[in-house]
């Protein structure tokens, strides 16, 4: 009997296998309207915030036509520095000239919610990067070595978990000046010593004591090997999934940071209702009365957040075979 | 399970000495100090700036601070602090504890039992509109910009309807004439809040013994009723009646904008676990016996799906005390969470040193009971 020989490259096996586990998990993720609602805000998001340099282009056609000189003197649609000279009383409500009105110092807010967005998103991502990679790689090496490196971190995630995250990076921005890149690095290194450590190191046991890593060592395979081939691989959907909920901690800690003042950002949603706060538009009857001021980016942060969080528990449902439905 | 105890007990002392130390090099490491406020005083002669600094102790270099800090702390002493000179952190915190437990512990227990009774039935109508909805409500509240909701909830319930004051712990207008301090009614308050617990515990612990269902439920409601009747009688005769009524309407807002940030997190974890004991055979066999839907799910499904809940209820309020910043922030409630943005904001090392290391303790005590509370509850986990 003549043997077959398969003659494709491997990279197109793999591309193919890849889309067929990728077609599958699709139906099983288009089942959960939840998830898919987060999925569309965060595409939603995205698209608007990748619409930003097109806004005051837009705007400058339509109302400022006749008057380029003041236009391009005030940049009435800066997020940081804009002024529109020719409404009365800042903060005013919103009109066609601003959609969404102007803050109390007389810039849009529909540039600077914009202008925000793929910070928001950058942040998050990063952090949520930096605390998967981390997560991973240490959850996956202390599973296999076990021993002194697994008591080293897991002791050190004991000290990171007992540290209150909000309060620890107040006291952090009083000698760090916190700005977005430092943020999502800090973020990422407390949570990815954290607990995210522990959850995947027991996921990564469960893969130690398959048979392919058996076979995989006495084929020869070195440890560095077996843990970024054969464990790493195992873990990562898991990894992905708490990537998910890390974007959601990132944006909600720095919108919290920012609301108090204490990030060295220009703008950021979190900014933008400290700019409100600060300037006492957020007090008693005000608040009713001056609501585009908070509602926007308070809206905004709440969307971006829990669409994250949605898709999390999407994912989780599709990773998790406990959730899924018989 | 002695031995266990024995050897967490160890780690947890090890852990508190390290926990202590970073927290204690983080916060001397920040910028500036409480003194150099008054030093920049061109006004202060130098041998009043030398004293200034020998009263807080800023006169010997670091490490020995660091020193002598450790070695109070292992006498159980978290010095004096700078901003309320010169009364003890352990008094200041004393008296910030209990405000800000009281809030907690009651947001937490009201969310837990929303959260408990919403879980178990989304997980037995999975999929439906019921499902779908709460989850959506709950993770939005969950995720929500908690400022956002305490702004909003003011401005409902304070501005727009007027039934509940905009923030605050206690009306002056109120208390001018009050004969008594508003710390010695809380306390009271707290002490009322606490037999309602007690009673409220025994009764269910009766309750259990009892056989039919009619005299089960008569023993809790009965007690409860009573002790709301009692406790009713003597703040009305005590004449201190209105006073606790105006801490308790203080009260209202912020708990209720607690509940609603944390209820889904039970709600989920309960939803989760009940997900996983369906598909168990002995819920099939109960069905199969024919025993009425809601019998199975209260009593055969959610009972066993209780277990995760209470370590987290558990764990959750050993975060309380660190979980306050946003919320006692943004209802002016003088609690821990205020104290340590105070604390922050005037550099006052003992007090935010103090305030971390009792967060530190507070959850290591939490985690430890979490731990016992699990070998207890399931008889298949040994130590």
């Amino acid at each position: 009997m003549k043997e077959e020989v398969i003659r494709e490259p491997l990279w197109k096996i793999r591309l193919r296998l890849w889309m067929r586990s990728f077609k599958q998990n699709w139906e099983l993720f288009r089942e959960k309207k939840l998830a898919l609602f987060g999925l569309g805000v965060i595409i939603f998001f995205a698209i608007f915030g990748a619409l930003y340099p097109m806004y005051p282009v837009l705007m400058k056609n339509i109302f400022w036509k006749d008057q380029e000189d003041m236009f391009s003197a005030m940049k009435p649609y800066d997020p940081i520095i804009g002024y529109d000279p020719f409404i009365p009383g800042h903060p005013s409500p919103p009109s066609p000239r601003h959609p969404l009105g102007t803050d109390p110092l007389g810039r849009d807010i529909l540039s600077q919610l914009m202008y925000s967005t793929p910070r928001e998103f950058t942040l998050g991502i990063t952090a949520a990067l930096i605390t998967v990679v981390i997560g991973t790689m240490i959850g996956a090496s202390s599973a296999y070595f076990g021993g002194v490196v697994d008591t080293f971190f897991m002791r050190l995630a004991d000290i990171v978990m007992l540290f209150p995250t909000l309060a620890l990076l107040m006291v952090l921005s009083a000698f760090i000046e916190l700005d977005l890149l430092k943020l999502a690095l800090i973020l990422g290194f407390i949570s990815g010593f954290g607990s995210i450590t522990i959850v995947l190191k027991a996921q990564a046991l469960t893969v130690k004591v398959r048979p392919f890593i058996e076979a995989a060592k006495s084929a020869g395979g070195s440890d560095m090997y077996i843990i970024f081939k054969h464990i790493i691989p195992n873990i990562l959907p898991l990894s992905f999934l708490y990537m998910m909920f890390g974007v959601t901690s990132a944006i909600f800690s720095e919108a919290v940071l920012s609301f108090f003042g204490l990030v060295n950002v220009r703008m950021s949603w979190g900014i933008m209702i400290h700019t409100a706060e600060s300037q006492g538009y957020l007090g008693g009857e005000f608040i009713g009365k001056f609501w585009w001021l908070w509602l926007p980016a308070g809206a905004s942060i709440t969307l971006l957040c829990s669409a994250f969080y949605f898709l999390g528990r999407g994912l989780e449902e599709i990773v998790n075979p406990r959730l899924r439905k018989r | 399970m002695i031995k266990y105890i024995g050897k967490r007990l160890f780690q947890i002392i090890i852990l508190l000495f390290v926990y202590v130390s970073i927290v204690y090099w983080m916060v001397e490491l920040m910028p500036g100090s409480f003194v150099a406020h008054f030093i920049m005083n061109p006004k202060l002669t130098p041998e009043a700036k030398e004293a200034l600094k020998k009263q807080f102790g800023f006169d010997k270099p670091a490490h020995i601070r660091y020193l002598l800090y450790m070695k109070n702390f292992m006498k159980m002493d978290l010095g004096i602090s700078f901003l309320y000179y010169p009364r003890k952190v352990v008094s200041v915190i004393m008296e910030r504890l209990p405000r800000t437990l009281f809030l907690f512990v009651t947001a937490t227990i009201i969310s837990y039992a929303l959260g408990f009774n919403l879980g178990k039935r989304i997980a037995w109508r999975r999929g439906k509109f019921l499902d779908t909805a709460a989850t959506f409500v709950g993770i939005v509240f969950w995720t929500i910009f908690t400022p956002i909701l305490a702004i909003f909830n003011i401005w409902i319930f304070g501005v727009l309807l007027k039934l509940l004051p905009l923030n605050g712990f206690i009306d002056p207008n109120i208390w001018r004439k009050a004969t008594i301090s508003s710390q010695e009614i809380f306390k009271l308050l707290i002490l009322n809040g606490g037999i309602l617990l007690l009673v409220f515990a025994v009764a269910l612990l009766i309750a259990s013994r009892l056989k039919t269902l009619t005299a089960k439920k008569m023993t809790v409601w009965m007690s409860l009723l009573a002790v709301l009747i009692i406790s009713f009688i003597y703040w009305y005769t005590s004449g201190y009646g209105i006073y606790a009524l105006d801490i308790l309407r203080h009260l209202i807002l912020p708990i209720f904008t607690l509940t609603l940030l944390s209820f889904a997190g039970s709600m989920l974890v309960m939803r989760d676990t009940m997900l996983e004991i369906i598909r168990e055979d002995y819920i099939t066999t109960a069905k199969a016996k024919g025993l009425p839907d809601n019998i199975v799910r209260d009593k055969h499904a959610a009972r066993n799906a209780l277990l995760p809940l209470v370590t987290n209820f558990v764990i959750s309020l050993g975060f309380t005390v660190s979980g306050g910043i946003i919320t006692e922030t943004m209802f002016s409630w003088p609690g821990m969470g205020r104290a340590y943005i105070e604390a922050l904001n005037s550099q006052d090392i003992p007090l935010l040193v103090g305030l971390l290391v009792f967060t530190g303790i507070f959850v290591l005590i939490a985690h430890l009971v979490a731990d016992i509370l699990y070998a207890f509850l399931d008889p298949r986990i040994r130590y």
